[in-house]
């Protein structure tokens, strides 16, 4: 490409992008509707991962409780064997005292009316940390069968249902962004191609007077990477606009629920941005350049 | 200049376009074309253009053997020949100015040999003072003028114009005719389809008849020779 002709480019690009502004209008905002679908796709999908981690994390023991009427040998014999069993990971154990204050800080401001109680009715107890989840109905089967221990309970039910859920989740999410890329790019194609149909008569012209494909695309497709990169910019800035409400909302109403596992809005919009901004400059140019392609055989 | 050696041209559908042409076109020359509708006046045209390509011979261009011609290179031969069509072929959102200076763009003129060029070539034709002004403001005969100077901008050694006055009246044909016949008298090769007669008949020039792709008749000085 001659030096000339990048000035010429440039200039023709964006006189294009004025002359046609309706239709660059509507290039821009069905690429940014739809980074915008698929960034909250990948938003969704990031945070319910991370809160399936947290809770996988917070379920992911056994409690063992033990009588009240066991001395503190028997105690200290139950715990070297959970700790022997196979998958064990961790033995962690747990005062009755120790269950107590826990229970009060739980409970916070109506800590006082566990003030009234006569004799601490919580038991002593082993929190039981496993290598994997699979473990579960083995390590439980034996320890049921230790003495001194009154009950086990374990989470295995709702960590299989998180898991679930997620996995369900973010397989549907993977789907829809692909479907997702699918359209846009077709709607992107067929926008550039009305574009390009328009100017179909210059780009014949234009072939006759001797202009080489090249030159005749260049523009377009110039035009069609700042498209892409317009309307990535703007679903960028829509989504770090409302992720970053949304974000400050559920960390104000719902802290101890879910926000606490919730990424923070910048650790997620760079990745995004880059993302974004790639995938719509590849989309934008492969339109134009897609949509132009006949029009060129002259 | 021009050489067409054995030249056939048979179309996907069958229908035999060109049959076995022979012609010479020598630098300086100015042909008419002439013949029936659907004699193949424009497959002629579009194959020196290289928009369709030939079955069976071989066709020259100032040297370049344009059957062979690689796609790549087609701009390049498109460069050598001027083109003027019966429907001007403007671009209607560029003025007069943008719609010959963008001739010259394309083969990478800087904006200095384009402000200079773009106005005299206008004055040439005489629509220096319509620079600034858009195609559809312009009459016919002016808009064909535009198409011209476009054409020529680039100093093309070949001229090719596909019924250039066909959407014009008479008088107007006549001075693209004058505007023609001058390009023509300073060495550049004119290449005209026409259906025109009296413009044919009275500027006795070289005229080659095609019938039902065949050349039948290769005449200097020839008359139009048909009855439509």
């Amino acid at each position: 490409m001659k030096i000339s002709q990048i000035g010429y480019t440039i200039r023709e690009s964006f006189k294009n992008l004025w002359r046609n502004r309706l239709m660059s209008v509507a290039s821009v905002s069905s690429v940014a509707a739809t980074l915008l679908i698929l960034g909250i796709i990948f938003v969704l999908i990031l945070n319910v991962t991370a809160i399936a981690e947290g809770a996988k994390d917070q379920f992911d023991s056994i409690q063992v409780y033990l009588t009240d009427d066991v001395d503190y040998d028997t105690i200290q014999q139950v715990g070297d064997k959970i700790y022997q069993l196979d998958g064990v990971k961790e033995v962690y154990f747990e005062t009755k005292q120790q269950a107590l204050e826990k229970m009060k800080l739980d409970w916070d401001q109506n800590a006082y009316l566990l003030e009234g109680l006569r004799e601490n009715p919580l038991p002593n107890s082993y929190i039981v940390t496993l290598y994997d989840i699979g473990y579960t109905d083995y390590v439980v089967g034996e320890i049921n069968g230790f003495t001194g221990v009154e009950e086990v309970k374990y989470y295995q039910e709702i960590v299989l249902k998180i898991m679930e859920v997620t996995n369900f989740i973010r397989n549907i999410g993977m789907v829809v962004i692909f479907i997702l890329i699918a359209i846009s790019t077709f709607i992107i194609h067929n926008t550039i191609k009305l574009a390009v149909n328009a100017r179909r008569r210059e780009i014949t012209i234009m072939k006759y007077v001797g202009a080489t494909s090249w030159f005749v695309r260049w523009p377009f497709l110039l035009e069609g990477t700042l498209l892409g990169i317009i309307g990535a910019i703007l679903a960028c800035g829509v989504l770090y606009v409302a992720y970053g409400y949304a974000y400050e909302l559920l960390n104000t109403h719902f802290y101890v629920l879910i926000a606490a596992y919730l990424i923070p809005v910048m650790s997620v919009i760079q990745d995004l941005a880059i993302l974004f901004v790639v995938i719509g400059a590849g989309i934008g140019a492969l339109g134009s350049l897609w949509s132009m392609r006949r029009y060129l055989k002259v | 200049m021009i050489e067409m050696i054995n030249v056939s041209k048979r179309y996907p559908n069958g229908k035999l376009a060109l049959s076995d042409i022979k012609l010479q076109v020598n630098k300086g020359d100015f042909i008419f074309l002439v013949g029936p509708s659907g004699a193949g006046k424009s497959t002629f045209i579009r194959m020196l253009l290289k928009e369709v390509d030939i079955t069976k011979g071989r066709v020259m261009v100032d040297d370049l053997e344009i059957s062979k011609l690689h796609n790549r290179r087609v701009p390049f031969l498109r460069r050598k020949m001027g083109v003027v069509f019966q429907d001007f072929r403007l671009l209607p959102n560029k003025t007069v100015f943008e719609n010959v200076a963008f001739a010259m763009e394309i083969t990478g003129a800087t904006g200095r040999e384009i402000r200079k060029n773009v106005p005299m070539i206008l004055s040439v034709v005489g629509l220096a003072d319509k620079q600034k002004v858009y195609p559809h403001q312009l009459s016919g005969g002016e808009q064909q003028r535009v198409s011209i100077a476009r054409a020529m901008i680039n100093n093309p050694p070949i001229l090719i114009a596909d019924e250039p006055t066909g959407n014009l009246d008479p008088e107007t044909s006549w001075d693209i005719m004058k505007i023609l016949k001058q390009i023509n008298r300073r060495g550049t090769t004119i290449l005209m389809a026409t259906h025109d007669r009296d413009i044919v008949n009275v500027m006795k020039q070289r005229v080659v008849a095609l019938e039902n792709g065949r050349v039948v008749r290769d005449e200097m000085g020839g008359n139009y020779g048909y009855e439509d």
